[in-house]
């Protein structure tokens, strides 16, 4: 150990703390203070519960001193999104329209963290509503990549992926619905992976569209990955949309790199589709390595693949702006006046309330779900949906799991695309057909763009439902690859620990 | 309910007939209830669903629409939802699903109500009323109940949530209603059966039911015309009042001649006071609620398995009872209907028959004593369960009847003692010493005392007048203070005048 805890896993730490070798608060103390030295620049945390961190690590000690030091994230610091529920908690979900708003209850996967011994150190920035690519669509603050502070961190878990980055968290929850952990976990150069649909509880988590929307952990290891996973899983009668299964449960196999007979499909329209050629390079250096383990690669067309976009536009949106009806400044949140009648009041306060991105999708759902139009938008978008489904179906009965770019580009500069939604939205391009199919997918950092830049490249793994356990470890092989990139942002012996 | 008078019109049946142009006019009514599940909780949360209450004390996050809760149904709603359903014997979709229907209102937490659209999970079925009209159900669909704003407070809305998310049932019936009377007959057979099965107390007052009216004239043998809707009608005396109502003014805005008042498609409220309907919006102003399927719950599986399950388990509805007791027990028409009006009559008549096993004494004495004592003050009690008697004491006392321990006029004395009290009635009859006297010996000497004060009359009785015996009896009856048993105190006073029957 070289700078402890900012250079453990999360499992280790959760061993470090439960064996004694590290106090939780010690370690809390240890993060928060280089939060404190960080994120002035970065802006990973929208807002930080130092007392309520040291409070809970100080109760962890004292269980660990009664012999009661249990739990699989015992003593592990955590970051949370900003759209998730922890009872007396700010949840602004990025918004002027819920800013101060206190969640009157706790997530089911966040309480499920709490049980594991978890230590959530405050809520992480993000795209207001969770619409948007880069974190520039916050009401507050815009979160930087700590690799190059110049570019963005991607989106719209921003401040998650940058927190684990940059070692302000050893692990992190964002909410994935079309790319939104993946694709920060890209740019930042660390792991994020979206859940089958169902496999995580979305009571709690503060709806953006609800039959995309997933809670996805970031983290710099894959043991990691599979720890929280296996902690936030499982069925929740709370949520009628969760699967009626156990627990997650990792493989774990014999020969760790060895791949011999897994057939990778490698997906064309994601390479074709305008991929930065940095981008195609570094993730077919990836896939070269995967194939040196074993396995077979097989290039796979995904025929609906251009319809992608605009299907979850369509979908996601109708969702939105229904479930962001209820931001009216009636019974909580900010409220702005209006003439004294109800309608003044709502409309209003929904004008003041929300920004332009999510303005423009309010309005966009609404259109596409309106008398006279929602066959040709909504019905129609559903039809789609089912056809990228089959596509997904059809691809893999001739492969294992699917392998292609994250995003098609290594991350974009601040500013560079915020006047432009159509290119915002198409840098989801490679992350939405799964969450369109319900589909777990992994984003493992890949590399470096070879230029002077140096920035994070992700490939993405897509794997049938429930194949979490063989996209991880696939993920796990390519690590213990020799030329594995480096997932820590910030030099550790530079942090603000002691 | 007698048709009302209304100046211009002359009615017959159900036909308006204009004195002006002497045109024959029929309506044409269609009617949409909304009927509370009598569920213990609510319909997606575990908030208990009580009336009344504090303001806003039967919420939580989920019902007050905090961002992040998910719905999760209710099994008890749907159970009972699907009763509801093959009471009126209705098909249940073994697939449907919920919907969100989009609309900003105060009292809507959501603002969106979690209802179901294109795929209720009921369609069909229908009720024959008890004149023999048939009356068709379109659909029923399950739903959520909006929270209430109360507006009399100064400038002030005020919004009380504790009704936001109470299960409803929402049953459209085709447009087979002509008239006020056949509407109100149709709700109160609605409302019977639904009490019936348990799936709703449809209490008017407490807002358990409230109805929807769609309504049209056109004379005889003309097409269809604009139907107008009037909403939210929370008694029966409004749904007729409002009826009543609107057919003589939707003939006299057709009559007119003048577009401005021909009756056009729009939502009318009825106004209590005036007796009268007015617009509450026309078509043009009415919202784009954008249904799309709700995507936090999955689509109901009502299995086959699970209906048949339900079907096995609903009571023996009124109709199939009144048939039933009239062709196995032999009851009449009258009884058997009194008998099957509310549920727990039913049940309580068919345990004393079957206790009893007198099925028509049962019944007389459920119709004349049991039931009348409901209405009386005296007995305090709104229904047959909360009375302290209970089949197997009523069977009891019909026993003893029969046996002839206890007179008719003793056994009512009984029985109302009985509905006071509770006690059995074995208990009572020695209590209030009504055993008849069987005692042969005692009864002759009855007779020979009244025979001595009356030789009269017993002379009449020997002289062919049999009738006069009755005289005789009275005496003796009075004599023994009502204890003696009628029957046998003739055959002794016959023999003794020495007259045979």
């Amino acid at each position: 150990m070289t700078n402890p805890p900012f250079d453990l896993t999360a499992c280790a730490l959760a061993e470090a703390v439960r064996s004694g070798e590290l106090g939780a608060l010690e370690t809390t103390d240890a993060y928060l203070a280089r939060i404190e030295a960080h994120d002035g620049a970065l802006h990973a945390f929208h807002s930080v519960d130092a007392d309520g961190a040291r409070k809970r690590a100080r109760e962890l000690d004292d269980a660990r001193a009664r012999g009661e030091a249990h739990g699989a994230l015992f003593g592990v610091p955590i970051a949370l999104k900003d759209n998730m529920c922890l009872a007396g908690q700010e949840a602004s979900c990025g918004s002027r329209i819920l800013a101060g708003y206190r969640a009157p209850y706790t997530a089911t996967f966040v309480q499920r963290l709490l049980d594991a011994g978890a230590v959530p150190l405050g809520m992480t920035s993000m795209d207001e509503f969770a619409m948007g690519s880069s974190g520039e669509n916050s009401a507050h603050e815009v979160s930087r990549n700590p690799w190059d502070p110049t570019r963005t961190a991607g989106g719209s878990s921003s401040g998650s992926a940058v927190a684990v980055a940059a070692d302000l968290a050893p692990i992190a929850l964002g909410s994935d619905t079309g790319g939104s952990v993946r694709q920060p976990a890209s740019f930042c150069g660390v792991y994020g992976l979206k859940p089958t649909y169902g496999r995580v509880s979305r009571y709690g988590l503060i709806a953006f569209g609800s039959s995309l929307d997933q809670v996805s952990p970031f983290a710099h290891d894959v043991r990691d990955l599979e720890r929280v996973l296996q902690v936030i899983s499982g069925h929740d009668e709370r949520d009628s949309t969760s699967l009626p299964i156990e627990p997650f449960e990792p493989e774990r196999p014999a020969e760790l790199q060895s791949l011999v007979g897994l057939r990778i499909g490698v997906a064309k329209p994601y390479f074709d589709a305008g991929a930065d050629p940095r981008v195609r390079e570094v993730c077919e250096a990836r896939l070269e390595v995967l194939r040196s383990y074993g396995a077979e690669l097989v290039e796979i067309d995904l025929p609906h693949t251009a319809y992608a976009i605009p299907t979850y536009y369509v979908v996601a949106t109708a969702e939105a702006s229904s479930n962001l009806g209820r931001y009216d400044g009636s019974l909580y949140g900010a409220r702005t006046g209006g003439d004294g009648s109800l309608q003044s009041m709502f409309a209003a306060t929904r004008d003041a309330g929300f920004g332009e991105e999510v303005k423009r999708r309010i309005l966009l759902g609404t259109y596409v779900l309106s008398a006279g139009y929602k066959d040709a938008w909504y019905n129609q978008a559903l039809k789609v949906r089912t056809l990228i489904r089959r596509d997904f179906e059809a691809a893999f009965e001739a492969v294992d799991l699917i392998a292609g770019p994250t995003s098609p580009t290594p991350p974009f500069a601040l500013g560079e695309r915020a006047g432009d939604a159509i290119a915002m939205y198409n840098s989801d391009l490679c992350t939405v057909p799964a969450s369109l199919a319900g589909l777990p997918a992994l984003s493992v950092p890949a590399g470096f763009t070879a230029d002077a830049s140096r920035l994070p490249i992700g490939l993405q793994l897509i794997g049938p439902a429930l194949s979490e356990g063989r996209l991880l470890r696939v993920a796990a092989a390519l690590a213990a690859a020799p030329d594995a990139p480096p997932t820590h942002a910030l030099d550790a012996s530079a942090g603000g620990a002691a | 309910m007698s048709a009302r008078q209304v100046s211009g019109f002359r009615r017959e049946g159900n036909e308006w007939i204009s004195e002006a142009t002497g045109t024959r006019w029929v309506a044409v009514i269609g009617l949409e209830v909304h009927a509370q599940l009598s569920t213990r909780t609510k319909l997606f949360c575990a908030c208990e669903v009580t009336f009344g209450g504090e303001p806003n004390s039967r919420t939580c996050p989920l019902c007050t629409g905090q961002p992040g809760t998910l719905p999760v149904l209710n099994g008890e709603a749907l159970e009972l939802a699907v009763r509801a359903a093959l009471a009126v014997g209705a098909t249940v979709a073994t697939e449907s699903k919920f919907d969100r229907k989009n609309y900003f209102y105060c009292d809507l937490p959501k603002n969106y109500q979690i209802t179901q659209y294109d795929q209720p999970y009921c369609s069909g079925g229908g009720l024959t009323l008890p004149s023999g009209k048939q009356v068709r159900l379109n659909r029923i669909h399950m739903e959520e109940d909006a929270g209430k704003s109360v507006h009399d407070q100064g400038d002030a809305t005020l919004v009380d949530l504790n009704r936001a998310g109470i299960p409803l049932i929402e049953s459209v019936t085709e447009a087979d209603l002509t008239s006020a009377e056949e509407a109100v007959e149709y709700l109160t057979a609605l409302r019977e059966i639904l009490i019936y099965v348990g799936a709703s107390r449809a209490d008017m007052e407490k807002g358990e039911m409230r109805c929807d009216v769609n309504i049209s004239v056109h004379p005889i043998g003309e097409p269809w015309r604009t139907k107008v809707e009037i909403k939210n009608l929370n008694s029966f005396a409004n749904v007729s009042g409002a009826i009543e109502h609107e057919i003589p003014r939707q003939i006299a805005g057709w009559e007119s001649g003048d577009p401005a008042r021909e009756p056009v498609q729009e939502t009318r409220l009825f106004d209590v006071e005036r007796g009268a309907t007015r617009t509450m919006r026309k078509k043009e102003g009415e919202a784009d609620y954008r249904y799309f399927p709700e995507p936090d719950l999955p689509p109901i599986d009502a299995s086959e398995r699970f209906v048949e399950e339900l079907r096995t388990r609903l009571p023996e509805l009124p109709a199939a009872r009144r048939e039933r007791y009239q062709r196995e027990l032999g009851l009449s028409a009258y009884d058997a209907g009194v008998l099957t009006a509310a549920r727990e009559v039913a049940d309580f008549f068919e345990a004393t028959a079957r206790l009893s096993k007198e099925p028509k004494e049962a019944a007389n004495w459920i119709s004349n004593e049991v039931l009348r004592s409901l209405s009386d003050d005296e007995y305090a009690a709104n229904s047959i369960d909360e009375l302290p008697i209970r089949p197997f004491d009523l069977a009891e006392l019909i026993g003893l009847l029969r046996e002839g321990t206890l007179s008719t006029s003793g056994a009512r004395q009984v029985v109302r003692e009985m509905l006071k009290s509770g006690k059995a009635a074995g208990e009572l009859v020695i209590e209030l010493g009504l055993q008849q006297v069987q005692d042969d010996s005692q009864l002759e000497a009855w007779c020979d005392e009244v025979l001595a004060a009356k030789p009269e009359i017993a002379d009449q009785v020997r002289e062919g007048k049999t009738k006069a015996v009755g005289a005789l009896m009275g005496a003796v009856m009075q004599a023994s203070k009502g204890t003696a048993n009628p029957q046998k105190v003739r055959e002794i006073l016959l023999r003794k005048i020495g007259v045979e029957e």
